[in-house]
């Protein structure tokens, strides 16, 4: 078990990518972090010069030892803390973070079920790290991806998802708009396509679900519908309703 | 360098615990599936060190007295609702005839999910078992058809979908207790995490 620091530690952006129009890549290195299992998170607390303070939680990317590590942030059109994290945010400034957080929305390698990711959105950053912690470990347990997002242009880490997909398979589901050529119509994530695209009962499969509040919802109960078991279902969502 | 200027809708607001902030939305957070539950197939029980388990179905659960709840609600991921409506049962009605020892007390839910509380905390006018949100049915997402409303603790002590208490002599810890946060789980002193 990763021990959680308690304190604030401070971090300092030392690389920063765009991933899409609305979310960036962001690297901290945090002296004194203390590593982080794959699907954990972490409080980012921001300061502005009259002491006024902002926290808020976001999924690690990153996994395993080491004092850097990566999260990926979306903008929210209506957000307080994501607009200064994505636009203004510049290599070098300091933020505070704490964490590692969660101990439930996690893989670890010697887990020996097969695995079944489901993301909606930006909800697919924890799967990142445990792809990536499943690709470092050689675990021979299968892992794959569904990830639905809006359109093509909304996709995160995709070179690295298409890059890895011998090994950990990403289908793709959009919900407003396809790529040309795509197969089929756009359109939400349904109980049939979830037969379809994810590894059945019979598989005993543990599956995660991370996104926004509606679609983890409709995608837990269909889940159900299909004959998982709720114990074998895994869910972190974000959003209200 | 990048200044964050930040909303401040925090202010001075008194009612918002340190490291909290605003939120208009009711989010959800829940570990797994939403359970299924009907009122007709709704029990909720309470069960002492002795063995003995006092119970109410859903009728003999509207017959007892309930009350308007107005709370301000907090949860430990840090957004803030302030002056949320509840219709529920205070706990104290449930513990009337109820003989413990116990200091502790274990929540347990449809769907598996368990939380640990001191009995002490319960009592007095501290916690319902709620079944109503703004004057309606209360939505399955949230805990339909009942829930715990802890409203001085951390949100996740407010277990959705409850089905009954367990008395428990030691402060065993429940779900999110072994899972990262804290035995207790005091908004206005921060206690969020192990």
């Amino acid at each position: 078990m990763t021990r959680t620091t308690i304190g604030w530690l401070t971090g300092s952006l030392v690389h920063a990518r765009p991933l899409t129009k609305s979310a960036r890549s962001l690297t901290f290195e945090v002296p004194g972090w203390p590593g982080n299992a794959a699907g954990q998170h972490v409080d980012i607390r921001l300061t502005a010069p009259d002491g006024y303070q902002a926290v808020r939680s976001y999924s690690i990317a990153s996994v395993g030892a080491g004092e850097d590590i990566e999260l990926a942030v979306d903008r929210l059109p209506d957000g307080e803390v994501s607009p200064f994290l994505v636009d203004d945010l510049e290599l070098g400034d300091q933020i505070e973070l704490r964490g590692p957080l969660g101990g439930w929305f996690v893989w670890r390698p010697e887990q020996r079920a097969p695995i079944q990711l489901i993301a909606g959105g930006s909800g697919v950053v924890p799967f990142v790290a445990m792809l990536r912690a499943h690709a470092a470990s050689g675990c021979s347990a299968p892992m794959q991806l569904l990830y639905s997002l809006r359109t093509p242009d909304d996709a995160l880490f995709r070179d690295e998802l298409v890059r890895n997909s011998a090994r950990t398979r990403t289908t793709w589901h959009y919900s407003r708009a396809v790529p040309p050529g795509w197969s089929r119509a756009a359109g939400r994530l349904t109980t049939q396509d979830l037969r379809a695209e994810t590894l059945p009962p019979e598989d005993l499969p543990l599956t995660y679900v991370c996104g926004p509040s509606g679609f983890v919802e409709a995608v837990a109960s269909g889940l159900v519908e299909l004959g998982h078991s709720a114990d074998n279902i895994r869910i972190e969502r974000f959003g209200g309703n | 360098m990048a200044v964050f200027g930040g909303r401040r809708q925090r202010g001075d607001n008194p009612a918002l615990p340190p490291g909290q902030f605003l939120t208009g939305s009711f989010p959800v957070l829940s570990a797994g599936p939403t359970p299924s539950v009907s009122a007709a197939d709704w029990e909720f029980t309470i069960r002492t060190e002795t063995g003995k388990t006092h119970r109410w179905n859903w009728a003999q659960f509207m017959a007892l007295p309930s009350e308007i709840i107005s709370a301000d609600i907090h949860c430990v991921t840090s957004w803030s609702k302030l002056n949320t409506a509840w219709r529920g049962v205070s706990l104290d009605t449930f513990f009337d005839d109820v003989e413990t020892e116990s200091d502790f007390v274990m929540a347990h839910s449809y769907g598996g999910y368990t939380t640990n509380l001191p009995l002490k905390e319960v009592l007095n006018g501290q916690a319902w078992i709620a079944h109503e949100y703004d004057g309606k049915s209360l939505d399955p997402e949230h805990g339909g058809p009942a829930r715990l409303l802890i409203p001085h603790l951390y949100f996740w002590k407010s277990a959705k979908w409850v089905r009954g208490l367990v008395m428990q002599n030691k402060n065993a810890p429940g779900f999110w207790e072994r899972n990262g946060y804290n035995l207790h789980g005091d908004p206005w002193r921060e206690e969020r995490y192990s």
